[in-house]
């Protein structure tokens, strides 16, 4: 439980950092660039929610009895 | 469970909806993200409970003679339900309102469908007691 909950932290501190940078390269007229930059954020954020909802669907199939 | 963990789940969702307020102002991807993280942690966190609660279950059901068939149907139902409700509710979360009607649907069909044994059954236990 503790560990997971700095994940949320985690992803909302990259949220943050990516809107930052993106916003500095904006600045210095670099638009391709900042656009890449959210897009692997948005990656590296999507590949820890999706670990656990993959976590959770195990665990739910384990749960409701769903071998079959 | 002591409730303790009432008070730690709800401050988890505080924290979450503070970061998600702060973080929709610039990105609102990784905003939607962090709901559907707090989410997925929530129903984690009850999901331990929840395997409680069902082998309570099947031990009354192995206690009554009931056919183990019909309890895994029933838990198979649960199941379906909590996963339709979880995915719809982030779905129209993130403003999709139409998409979480259809998985909404489709939860409903794949019940009725897996209920049909049973309403089979029942029709049929019903018929025979009715007189010829």
């Amino acid at each position: 439980m503790n560990h997971d909950v700095n994940t949320i932290f985690q992803i909302a501190g990259i949220g943050i950092i990516v809107a930052m940078l993106h916003t500095i390269l904006k600045q210095m007229g670099k638009e391709e660039y900042a656009h890449w930059v959210t897009l692997i954020g948005f990656i590296v954020v999507l590949y820890m929610v999706i670990t656990i909802i993959d976590d959770l669907f195990q665990k739910i199939r384990g749960v409701f009895l769903f071998q079959g | 469970m002591s409730a303790i963990d009432i008070i730690q789940i709800v401050g988890l969702g505080l924290i979450a909806t503070f970061l998600v307020i702060v973080v929709k102002e610039q990105k609102p991807v990784f905003a939607f993200t962090i709901t559907v993280f707090t989410g997925a942690l929530i129903f984690l966190y009850l999901i331990g409970e929840i395997q409680h609660i069902i082998q309570m279950l099947e031990s009354l059901a192995a206690k009554a003679n009931v056919d183990l068939v019909y309890v895994e149907t029933v838990l198979k139902i649960i199941g379906i339900a909590y996963i339709a409700e979880f995915g719809a509710q982030i779905v129209r979360d993130a403003g999709q309102g139409a998409i979480a009607s259809k998985i909404e649907l489709a939860g409903k069909l794949l019940i009725l469908t897996m209920a049909i044994p049973i309403l089979t059954l029942i029709i049929e236990t019903v018929l025979r007691l009715l007189p010829a």
